[in-house]
């Protein structure tokens, strides 16, 4: 399919094309780091909202910022602001996440230059009024942030057409998704991977345009025959950057049919209200949304969730995929191991560090414990 | 049945043996620490039977209210201190390793966590709450940790969200947290089953900031050379503002402690006994190796005359209204010194450097303390252009002792000694 050919140039060398798209086009590029930023607003202001993964190779610049003990993502991301990667950046926003990323904001802020930075300070709890209050003034206020970064007012009319194109996107991979669930050989895990990936850093026209073709042809193509013996499982956890994690899971005879990932569902979930004001809209989202770890909302929410994800699924188990000093996720992990427990869903845990093991190594450990499912 | 009533007894003589402290320390002349931890410990292990309420708070929240509401306040991470002092952290930090909690997170909250289920440690674990209180000025740990106790006890959870203050305090932060202030005071009306005492609330409000005032006066007192403390000595003197703020134990604690310190100050007498240099601190103390830290630095006639730690309970006092508690409390605990940006943590060391004339910056870098570690190396940049001191800096654990390198953190005071030795030489 040539359209998911292009969509895989672009996820492989992401910064090749958002160079080029900035000198063709003569958008401004925003660099954010968490599913909270308030992309709606940015791609309103006719900028381009990238999401920065880092990276995983010799990293020694951000070690004179941040000490060993800082996750891989973060000092990755720095890494590359440092090195001059990211020069192709006109402006950068942290949306308050966790106290590393809170840190990485001030640490950028004071060694980055030549680039505007916004902090969003959004609200830890979003379950009380006040919470809720502060949280649509938070985002009036990145609005007007935003805009006077960039020269101009961003308009309610801008925003309703971002709402309205971000609602198509996130309903079509939410369909992508469904899709992929009733039956997996419909595309490969690599191609999945690639398609929500893209979602994060290209024009969001020119992907939802790919996109719509995309999902067309998969519900016209016959699917393959399914796999009977694949195990279904569902990934949790935050960042996946492993690009070939799923193509790993599927050589061990296991197949990711659903996920509870920032940089996955938890990423699409969940439409805004045209009818309101896009502002409000775009809050509301927030607040129906399934929460991050840095974030509270109810006590055992996430781990319902996630049950709620695997029996809707239909999964066999689940893979915690946790980057290594990520605190939030870490201090989740306890519970929601207990509530798979009790409900006897089988899980593995993954222990992400920088460098990841070798592909064959990963393989080893997911066949032991797609064995005993 | 048997393990019931023999709980009762053992709180009815931990009750007494508070009593017996309090009245005996009447006739005492000075009260010492010891003295006001042992009756507010036995205080709190027997609000079951005097039927007063338990509430466990984060040591940057507001514990006023609290105060006002005759609810006995407990800080999980005094406990953490206590525990990390009686080199207890590693096997209960190992506890919560066993029950899946990564090695990686915050050693408070491990052997907290832990602890709650084996009731174990220097105190045989802390009393059971009817409530948590959270505030996450100090970090976004204390917000898990809590989510994870409010599970594990089934008590109602109070977030007070204080966002973090980068680059300035918006107005939306200000009526953000003012609001939440109201919602703690609706919380507590709801878990006593009172109404809230908002006259009480002014007069604890005043004796915090009393008590405030006081601990900035005592930590000040280290301006003169030699000093007549070190901020080891901050360290243990803190306990009382960090738990009992807001009371007048507070007052008399530490006007005594002034007094004392004064009287040093009249005669002469130094923390350490022949004082050449003076060292800034940075960071949690490393609470397993406070005393060996102490000789070490002592013996090269060395003194860490005061700290961004001891500090942070009267570092917002710029920000307290002392006739209006509640407005002014919203802005106060969300500008605390850990919920700023770097940029303005590293001014305020500059202003203690020059305040305390210190010749060398000492950075604890705390595996346990992402929020406080994390930024550190760029203070620590600023400050050496800024001011030009030698600075060191020694990664450690604040109650975890497992990984502690006594040798290699001594070879590196060692050398460090030499450079700040041979600048002041120099001058």
């Amino acid at each position: 399919m040539k359209e998911l050919t292009e969509l895989k140039k672009v996820v492989s060398h992401p910064y090749a094309y958002i160079r080029k798209y900035k000198k063709q086009t003569g958008k401004k590029i925003v660099g954010y780091c968490c599913s909270y930023a308030p992309e709606e607003i940015i791609w309103a202001a006719g900028a381009l909202p990238v999401r920065l993964f880092g990276t995983n190779q010799n990293i020694h610049l951000a070690d004179t910022h941040l000490q060993s003990y800082c996750c891989s993502l973060v000092r990755g991301i720095l890494e590359e602001a440092l090195d001059k990667t990211l020069d192709f950046i006109d402006g950068v926003i942290f949306p308050h996440t966790c106290d590393s990323f809170q840190r990485l904001s001030d640490i950028w802020r004071l060694n980055i230059t030549g680039q505007f930075h916004i902090d969003v300070v959004l609200p830890v709890k979003l379950d009380t009024p006040s919470a809720k209050k502060y949280l649509a003034d938070v985002l009036e206020k990145f609005r007007k942030d935003l805009g006077r970064a960039l020269g101009k007012d961003i308009t309610d009319a801008q925003l309703a057409r971002s709402v309205k194109t971000y609602n198509k996107i996130r309903a079509l991979v939410g369909k992508l998704y469904e899709l992929r669930c009733a039956n997996p050989q419909i595309i490969s895990g690599a191609d999945f991977h690639a398609v929500i990936k893209a979602a994060m850093i290209m024009d969001r026209d020119q992907y939802l345009k790919i996109l719509t073709q995309i999902i067309k042809q998969l519900q016209k193509a016959k699917p393959r025959k399914n796999r009977a013996d694949a195990k279904r499982l569902v990934l949790s956890g935050s960042v996946c950057t492993h690009p070939d994690m799923y193509g790993i899971i599927e050589k061990a005879g296991g197949v990711i049919v659903w996920d509870d990932l920032c940089t996955g569902y938890r990423y699409f979930e969940g439409q805004m209200n045209e009818k309101i004001a896009p502002l409000k809209a775009i809050t509301a989202r927030y607040l129906k949304r399934v929460i991050c770890p840095a974030k509270h909302m109810e006590l055992r929410g996430r781990g319902e969730n996630l049950i709620r994800l695997v029996k809707q699924s239909k999964a066999q188990g689940v893979v915690f995929l946790l980057l290594k000093f990520c605190d939030p996720h870490a201090f989740d992990y306890p519970y929601l191991k207990e509530m798979l427990e009790a409900e006897k869903i089988p899980f593995m845990l993954l222990d992400m560090e920088a460098e990841l093991p070798s592909a064959g190594q990963l393989q080893t450990r997911f066949e032991t414990f797609i064995q005993i499912l | 049945m048997k393990k019931a009533i023999s709980e009762f007894f053992k709180m009815v003589l931990i009750f007494l043996a508070g009593r017996f402290k309090k009245f005996t320390m009447r006739f005492k002349k000075t009260k010492t620490m010891k003295d006001y931890m042992m009756v507010y410990y036995s205080q709190a292990k027997s609000a079951r039977l005097t039927g007063r309420k338990v509430a466990w708070i984060t040591s940057g929240g507001p514990v006023e209210p609290l105060i006002a509401m005759d609810i006995i306040p407990i800080y999980p991470e005094n406990h953490g201190a206590m525990i990390g002092a009686s080199k207890m952290g590693g096997y209960l930090c190992g506890l919560a390793e066993n029950m899946g909690y990564s090695a990686d997170l915050c050693s408070y909250a491990r052997s907290d966590i832990s602890c709650a289920t084996v009731n174990g440690g220097p105190i045989g674990g802390l009393p059971r709450p009817d409530m948590l209180v959270c505030c996450n000025n100090i970090c976004g740990t204390v917000l898990k940790w809590y989510e994870i106790q409010a599970r594990y006890f089934n008590v109602p959870l109070f977030i007070l969200d204080t966002p973090f203050c980068h680059t300035e305090y918006t107005e939306e932060m200000g009526r953000y947290v003012r609001a939440q202030f109201d919602e703690y005071f609706v919380f507590l009306e709801k878990a006593c089953g009172k109404k809230f005492d908002f006259e009480k609330l002014n007069h604890v409000g005043h004796l915090s900031h009393q008590g405030q005032l006081l601990w900035q006066a005592v930590l000040d007192t280290a301006m003169h050379k030699p000093s007549p403390m070190s901020a080891f000595d901050a360290f243990y003197h803190l306990a009382l503002i960090v738990t009992l703020r807001g009371t007048q134990d507070v007052l008399d604690y530490y006007t005594w402690l002034l007094s004392y310190m004064k009287d040093r100050i009249a005669r002469g007498i130094g923390a350490v006994p022949n004082e050449k240099y003076r060292l800034l601190w940075d960071n949690i103390p490393i609470w397993h190796r406070t005393r060996w830290l102490s000789e070490k630095f002592a013996s090269h006639n060395a003194c860490l005359v005061a700290d961004t730690y001891t500090t942070a309970w009267c570092g917002a006092l710029r920000y307290i209204d002392e006739n209006n508690f509640i407005d002014s409390a919203a802005e106060a605990h969300a500008r605390i010194y850990l919920n700023i940006g770097i940029d303005q943590m590293a001014k305020m060391v500059i202003e203690m450097i020059d305040k305390y004339d210190v010749d060398g910056f000492v950075l604890h870098s705390n595996r346990s303390c992402k929020p406080y570690s994390f930024g550190q190396l760029d203070i620590q940049k600023i400050v050496e252009r800024e001011r030009g001191i030698p600075c060191l800096m020694l990664e450690a654990d604040m109650t975890d002792e497992r990984t502690f390198s006594e040798s290699q953190i001594s070879t590196r005071i060692d050398a460090y000694m030499e450079i700040i030795k041979e600048r002041k030489n120099k001058k």
